[in-house]
């Protein structure tokens, strides 16, 4: 059957996407090279008090968000897996999901509407504190959004460890009459354990890479982390030879954290369960059902605040006003442009990728173990992950600099490239699944009845994949439409996306336009990603 | 400990768009083998006795007691599955001391009840051995193991045997009977093997949409009088 399979044209787009990948990535690090090469001195004289106080701060601030994110995570996690029949549990899960969809910068205008130094609750906080609320800033204010960010987030991996438990298991544990604790210490704990590290360190990665809510939380130099670092090296004080130790440092944390994450994330052994029952047999006492139901409530409250504030503040601005302004029509209008851009870019670099590994996969026939291609085609957009956008776009911004190009006129490939790269690990794992089930039921069928080529991608390929393609396409528009990573970057008067625009208004106090504009680019975000969440959902 | 009387009134059940209707008693010490197509209601039945499902209307009683409204671990029952009856971090003899506390803390003589009975599902040496590394005949022994610790009057079985070899399968329905034999527990087992029913039960409950088709000594069922509906299930030579 291998020798049936039709090697070369489904293996050689997929070694062209990841050679665009490979030239995106490359064109950052010559940037760095060169001008780490050309001018020792200013690279030299970066390491400082100053670097060493950012890169503690990154992490200090990583670690904490990550603590208070994941125990709280597991608490209301494990409130939703003990009370399957709460009322409201279903919008709750998918609350925890929004999240997601909402751009860093919509969810930090959230906190400040919420808790800033105008914000609903000051009033309140200044008379609980007895003193002027000065606003969350700082340290405080990136945990509060951080936590906002990755709290869901946690609670809704761990509700998957928490349900992947056997049915039969909670049936013993009904029958033998297992304590809350008992069933917590012998049952649950070693399927949280083994989910624990993955979790935590995905939260940590998401944290010390975070840029945006860094730069709109932190307050000064006490409060900024290395991406925020560069972005100020780059964009304001000229300096790029900080800039590349600055990116370099922050090179090596992730490079380390990954490390470490693949090293911690080696399963515990166990055994293979395979779930026979469907209904889980859930016995819990009064007391525990009004605890978890306090749980829930809690973590509702936490994440429904920030964005009710979102709507509240953005129904106040003028938005009729708004809309009728040029430069916010031209912000939109190159917003959806450049986001349709990079989702097709990211969509046809993924499907490019999952249909090569799937082709080599099948020519070694799973007897030898797989070769470099393979596993790049495998593990290639993971790499986007450890090498965050800022990164990627503080090297191209100093190779076209010392090239003596114009920055500011490539802004549009930039943004589109790397907001695809960006994209990919989530557009590859809509599609992946739903490309290798259909390929390993219609490889032998394809091959006896001679279907191939165009006809196969059209009758058999293309059915089964077109909604995992949608999910795929919108939500990596959702990303690209919410992100300030590369734009503030290369950003200027000539190329604005509605969250640079945003990030200006911010700048100027302009607070009312910012809310309006957060506002409307929320509900974009949102709507794109509930297209993807009910597209996944008719999949299944 | 010895057996009690199961007995089902007038119990009604809708789930996932099936009704399913039992009433029947099985007497103290009996041994059922409950038979039928799958989806006939065979699971359900046990899932009502042990309590993991609440019947619609009507009453399960064990011995005199009215377990109705009892959650699983206040009945006085004990139930094997087909698959997943061990955890997989804990050793056999936390996975048998489990049946005795569900906290896992035992004075000294209950370690000493866990490792006899441990040894007489012929398991010694292997205490400290994780399910993982068993066979899946060692595994159910485990599972019969703690049956024994518990020391509840009755047993139910959910297809326990189904994924072991024939022989390795009479060895098991063997052990099974021997154990209940000695302990004089009530026992109803789901099987979709008559030699399994023929071996094990002097009951047989016959399953067909939801209810009880056809019952009897399990002889009748396997003699010249077998029931109509029952051949057709087994189909006959």
């Amino acid at each position: 059957m291998p020798a049936a399979v039709p090697f070369r044209g489904r293996v050689l787009p997929g070694a062209l996407a990841l050679g665009a990948i490979g030239l995106v990535m490359g064109g950052a690090a010559a940037g760095l090279i060169w001008e780490a090469g050309s001018d020792w001195s200013g690279a030299a004289s970066a390491f400082d008090g100053y670097l060493v106080r950012v890169a503690r701060f990154t992490l200090w601030q990583a670690l904490l968000s990550t603590v208070l994110s994941v125990l709280p995570g597991i608490i209301v996690a494990r409130a939703l897996a003990r009370l399957p029949a709460f009322p409201g549990r279903g919008a709750i899960v998918w609350l925890f999901g929004v999240p997601l969809a909402l751009p860093a910068i919509v969810a930090a205008l959230g906190v400040l509407a919420l808790l800033g130094r105008a914000g609903i609750f000051a009033d309140v906080l200044t008379a609980l504190t007895g003193a002027s609320w000065p606003g969350i800033y700082g340290l405080s204010g990136i945990l509060v959004a951080h936590v906002f960010f990755n709290m869901p987030l946690a609670a809704r991996m761990f509700l998957e460890a928490f349900n992947a438990i056997p049915a039969d298991h909670r049936r013993l544990e009904a029958q033998l009459g297992m304590s809350s604790w008992s069933a917590w210490r012998l049952v649950e704990w070693p399927a949280v354990r083994a989910a624990l590290p993955g979790v935590a360190m995905l939260v940590f990665m998401l944290c010390v890479t975070s840029f945006t809510v860094v730069l709109l939380l932190g307050g000064g130099p006490a409060a900024t982390t290395l991406e925020v670092a560069i972005y100020q090296a780059l964009r304001f004080d000229f300096d790029p030879g900080r800039a590349v130790v600055l990116t370099v440092v922050q090179l090596v944390l992730t490079g380390i954290i990954v490390a470490a994450a693949a090293r911690l994330g080696a399963q515990v052994a166990g055994e293979a369960f395979l779930s026979v029952s469907g209904r889980a047999g859930l016995f819990t006492s009064g007391i525990e059902k009004t605890v978890n139901g306090v749980v829930l409530a809690a973590g509702f409250l936490f994440v429904a605040g920030p964005m009710v504030a979102i709507v509240l503040a953005g129904l106040n601005a003028d938005l009729k006003r708004l809309l009728g302004e040029a430069s916010v029509q031209e912000a939109a209008a190159t917003s959806l442009v450049l986001a349709f851009l990079a989702a097709s870019l990211s969509v046809l670099l993924s499907v490019s990728l999952v249909i090569a590994r799937s082709a080599l996969e099948l020519r070694r026939d799973g007897l030898r173990s797989p070769g470099v291609l393979e596993r790049m085609t495998d593990q290639g957009a993971a790499l986007v992950l450890v090498i965050p956008p800022i990164v990627i776009g503080a090297g191209w911004f100093i190779l076209l600099r010392q090239s003596g190009s114009g920055v500011f006129a490539v802004a549009p490939a930039m943004v589109v490239a790397v907001n695809a790269i960006m994209a990919m690990p989530f557009a590859m794992r809509a599609i992946r699944p739903a490309y290798d089930s259909a390929s390993a039921r219609h490889e032998r069928l394809c091959a006896q009845l001679g279907i191939s080529g165009i006809a196969r991608l059209r009758l058999v390929d293309w059915p089964p994949l077109k909604r995992p393609l949608a999910t795929a396409f919108a939500f990596a528009m959702a990303l690209s439409l919410g992100d300030l990573g590369v734009i503030a970057l290369f950003g200027s008067e000539n190329v604005q996306t509605l969250p640079y625009l945003l990030l200006q208004r911010m700048s100027a106090y302009r607070t009312q336009d910012a809310a309006g504009i957060a506002l409307m680019l929320g509900a974009l975000c949102f709507a794109l990603m509930m297209f993807a969440d009910w597209a996944s959902r008719r999949t299944r | 400990m010895s057996g009690a009387e199961i007995t089902c009134r007038e119990v009604w059940l809708s789930r996932g768009g099936l009704e399913f209707a039992f009433d029947f008693s099985l007497a103290a010490g009996g041994a059922a083998a409950l038979m039928g197509p799958s989806g006939s209601g065979k699971s359900t039945l046990l899932d009502l006795v042990a309590g993991f499902e609440a019947p619609g209307s009507g009453a399960i009683l064990i011995g005199d007691r009215d377990v109705t409204q009892d959650a699983p671990a206040r009945r006085p029952v004990s139930m094997v599955f087909q698959e997943n009856n061990l955890f997989g971090h804990l050793d056999v003899f936390a996975n048998v001391a489990l049946g005795r506390s569900p906290s896992l803390s035992l004075d000294e003589r209950e370690r000493e009840d866990v490792n006899a009975a441990i040894a007489r599902v012929g398991l010694n040496g292997k205490e400290k051995r994780l399910p993982a590394t068993l066979s899946g005949g060692e595994r159910q022994r485990v599972a019969l193991a703690r049956v024994l610790v518990r020391d509840r009057p009755v047993l139910l079985l959910d297809e326990p045997f189904a994924a072991l070899g024939p022989a390795l399968r009479a060895d098991m329905i063997a052990l099974v009977r021997e154990l209940s034999t000695e302990r004089g527990m009530t026992l109803m087992m789901a099987t979709h093997h008559p030699e399994d029913a023929e071996r094990i039960a002097d009951t047989m409950l016959y399953l067909e949409a939801g209810t009880i088709a056809a019952d009897g000594p399990v002889s009748t069922f396997f003699g010249p009088d077998m029931p109509e509906a029952f051949r057709r299930y087994v189909g006959t030579e």
